[in-house]
């Protein structure tokens, strides 16, 4: 125990010092990797004491919006939840962010720790601390140069389910995860998925590449599982079993819009739901849904000179392709920069995989980043018109806010690119810094 | 003709491009242009080539014919142009059987100088042999000659080459390790990248017609100058005369390749 404690002590001091040396970011691995270094059951003591559970959330798109949300949802009933900032999905990420609390002999004080991870991390960590519930979001091709296969990724998430202790939360309608539920035995079992009105709508949250695998189909909906009945672009309702026999949360409608936005907020829900069994409230569940913003980046609206400019992160097929469809409706100006940093995925091939021709009618505005060039190449085969093409990322932005200075702007960027162009609109519009959360419904 | 009811979209290609065009349509004439076993075979993005030869091909005056060629149905009759990429180990192992079976028709068109393009798992699959890292050889169409050799480790980034097409760019993500047979010219010499086996400085293979390379990216986007000689064979076999391009715009192309190629060898 001492040793935890003095571990803890060595965390913090290199995370002061990190921060000092103008990291700011909080999420530094560095200050992690001491902590680990000096005691590696770091975090299984950290988190041992949290009673109310440890949920670790993965899957390839959409766990900074869920975990965001389902914190959000867990809040509004009143718990003190210990979550990682914003899109640090590694472990290093979540002992940053434990050093950053106030730690009682080394042990966190919360009700419970929501914990967002990405499919590799979530193993390790698991190996350290055993989640007592795991919520699987999906499985799509997602910089596979680091997991190289999608089967291999849909392993990942099929083990971290077996290391769970009490319950999993499964997507009904991906292939890859609702067959998870026939490989545990002992847990419970949620579910969150389209309502049978809109089953038709479930290509837009999926790439086209689920082909080639047997499918599974997942048991009738029970009075529990959660499902997405969307209202328009911003509003939806929660359905507990098929006819809302269970329950039903909303009409309500997110500051974030789009049907992906919508099923992470089913998700999260429902998670919610099998966490706080008769605790939970609908008129709670609504007023968090309600008021919870968008992360950084990911469909975030920025007030640039009095028009709006959304930050719209893709980091893969599914989610540009989703992105794609969710904004389609309503086209602006519109900016596209990809990077091909580790973060990004250093392989673009990946945008053949998408269909850029809802863009074809408006055109690009300008294309950036380092790949910029191989994105404008790709529109040109979509015949999708690129008025433009600067690889340099502030120099793109200059001239796309000057050049569509009256106009509603949009910006598809990739990880490191949408880093960067945070960093600068953050300096241009006075914006709150990356990783420190505006207060809720403050805007 | 194949069942058309087992294709997979080809982003930006209508459906029912495999139907021959309309009598008086056919500009300079038609290219039936066959991909392997799109839905197991083509990850990363390698079904943009047969998107980019499909355009370029509209773009050259002629008509494309676009076939999609899946396990157990009939190998399309007519073919002038046939791709195939990579695909995961579980994809690799369901279309082993058909390969089997299509194995001679497939030999006898790259004998009559049908041109082909296989990247990644299915230039592998075109060699002599694929062995396992546990020792188990499984034999390819030995249409090139290489044998590959399965590794633990991964080969993975960004290359560029020097071709018979000048410059080549794309980005390889293999684990198997592709030795060339004693006669057997590589399609490239690595300048930045691993290529075959990280050790040789090759990169790909090349007979008569037939391409193998380990690059995605997809390869032909940005190396049109590729893809315009995989047209012009096709072309060739499929009217009986030379090829007769038009004069396309590939600015954009040639901006992408260039700022690899200096990125990555300066
Ligand atoms: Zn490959």
């Amino acid at each position: 125990m001492l040793k935890t404690a003095v571990a803890a002590f060595a965390g913090k001091t290199a995370r002061r010092a990190a921060r000092l040396r103008g990291g700011g970011s909080g999420g530094s691995a560095l200050p992690g990797l001491v902590a680990e270094k000096i005691d590696p059951g770091f975090l299984a003591h950290a988190l041992g004491d949290v009673p109310g559970g440890i949920v670790v959330v993965s899957g390839t798109n959409g766990k900074t919006t869920t975990t965001k949300m389902l914190v959000a949802l867990l809040r509004a009933h009143g718990r003190t939840v210990f979550t990682n900032p914003t899109g640090s999905n590694f472990t290093r990420g979540v002992i940053s962010a434990l050093l950053a609390e106030r730690l009682h002999r080394g042990r966190l004080q919360a009700d419970i720790a929501v914990l967002e991870l990405d499919e590799a991390h979530a193993l390790h960590f698991a190996r350290a601390v055993a989640p007592t519930h795991a919520l699987l979001l999906n499985v799509a091709r997602d910089q596979l140069d680091r997991f190289a296969e999608i089967d291999h990724t849909a392993g990942l998430l099929t083990q971290l389910a077996g290391m769970t202790t009490q319950g999993v939360v499964l997507n009904r309608d991906d292939p890859f995860v609702n067959r998870i539920a026939t490989t545990v035995s002992g847990l419970d079992i949620a579910w969150f998925g389209l309502d049978a009105t809109i089953a038709d709508r479930l290509g837009e949250l999926q790439e086209h590449d689920a082909r080639g695998h047997d499918t599974y189909t997942p048991p009738p909906v029970g009075p529990h599982d959660a499902l997405l009945q969307p209202v328009d672009e911003h509003e939806l309702s929660v359905l507990f079993g098929e006819q809302g026999e269970g329950g039903r949360v909303g009409p309500v409608s997110l500051r974030q819009r789009g049907l992906a936005a919508m099923i992470n907020a089913t998700a999260a829900t429902a998670t919610a739901r099998a966490l706080l069994g008769d605790g939970f409230r609908t008129d709670a569940a609504e007023q968090a849904l309600r008021t919870v913003a968008p992360p950084f980046g990911r469909g975030e609206v920025v007030d640039a000179d009095g028009t709006p400019l959304e930050l719209v992160l893709v980091k893969n097929p599914a989610g540009f392709t989703v992105a794609l469809g969710t904004y389609g409706s309503t086209p602006v100006a519109t900016m596209v920069a990809i990077n091909d940093d580790y973060a990004d995925g250093r392989d673009v091939s990946w945008l053949y995989d998408v269909s850029f021709e809802s863009l074809r009618d408006k055109g690009v505005a300008i294309t950036s980043g380092v790949r910029g060039w191989d994105m404008a190449l790709r529109l040109q085969y979509d015949d999708v018109p690129v008025a433009d093409t600067e690889v340099d990322l502030a120099a793109a932005l200059d001239r796309f806010l000057a050049d569509h200075r009256d106009e509603p702007k949009r910006i598809f960027c990739t990880y490191t690119a949408m880093l960067a162009l945070r960093r600068m609109l953050g300096e241009r519009y006075d914006l709150p810094e990356m990783g420190v959360d505006a207060p809720e419904g403050a805007q | 003709m194949s069942d058309a009811s087992l294709d997979i979209p080809i982003l930006g290609e209508p459906t029912g491009s495999a139907l021959p065009a309309d009598p008086g349509h056919e500009g300079k004439g038609e290219i039936h242009l066959v991909h392997l076993y799109p839905r197991e075979m083509s990850i990363y993005g390698d079904l943009g080539n047969t998107r980019c030869l499909a355009a370029r091909i509209r773009r050259h005056g002629y008509v494309p014919v676009v076939h999609q060629h899946h396990p157990g149905q009939p190998f399309p009759e007519q073919a002038h142009l046939v791709v195939g990429g990579g695909g995961q180990d579980s994809g690799q192992a369901k279309v082993e059987e058909d390969l089997e079976r299509i194995a001679e028709r497939l030999r006898s068109l790259a004998a009559d100088g049908t041109p082909m393009l296989m990247i990644c798992g299915m230039y592998q699959l075109f060699g002599n042999a694929f062995v396992t890292v546990e020792g188990q050889r499984l034999p390819g169409l030995g249409i090139l000659d290489v044998t590959t050799q399965g590794n633990e480790k991964r080969m993975i980034g960004p290359v560029v080459l020097t071709t018979d097409h000048g410059d080549v760019v794309g980005y390889e993500n293999h684990s198997g390790s592709t030795t060339l047979g004693a006669g057997q010219a590589p399609f490239g010499r690595v300048r930045h990248g691993m290529g075959n086996n990280g050790a040789d400085g090759t990169e790909g293979a090349v007979t008569g017609h037939v391409i193998g390379s380990y690059l995605h990216g997809p390869i032909l986007p940005a190396n049109p100058r590729l893809a315009d000689t995989l047209i012009g064979w096709a072309a060739e076999l499929a009217t009986g005369r030379d090829f007769a391009p038009e004069q396309l715009d590939d600015e954009v192309a040639r901006q992408a390749q260039s700022r690899q190629v200096r990125r990555l060898v300066g």
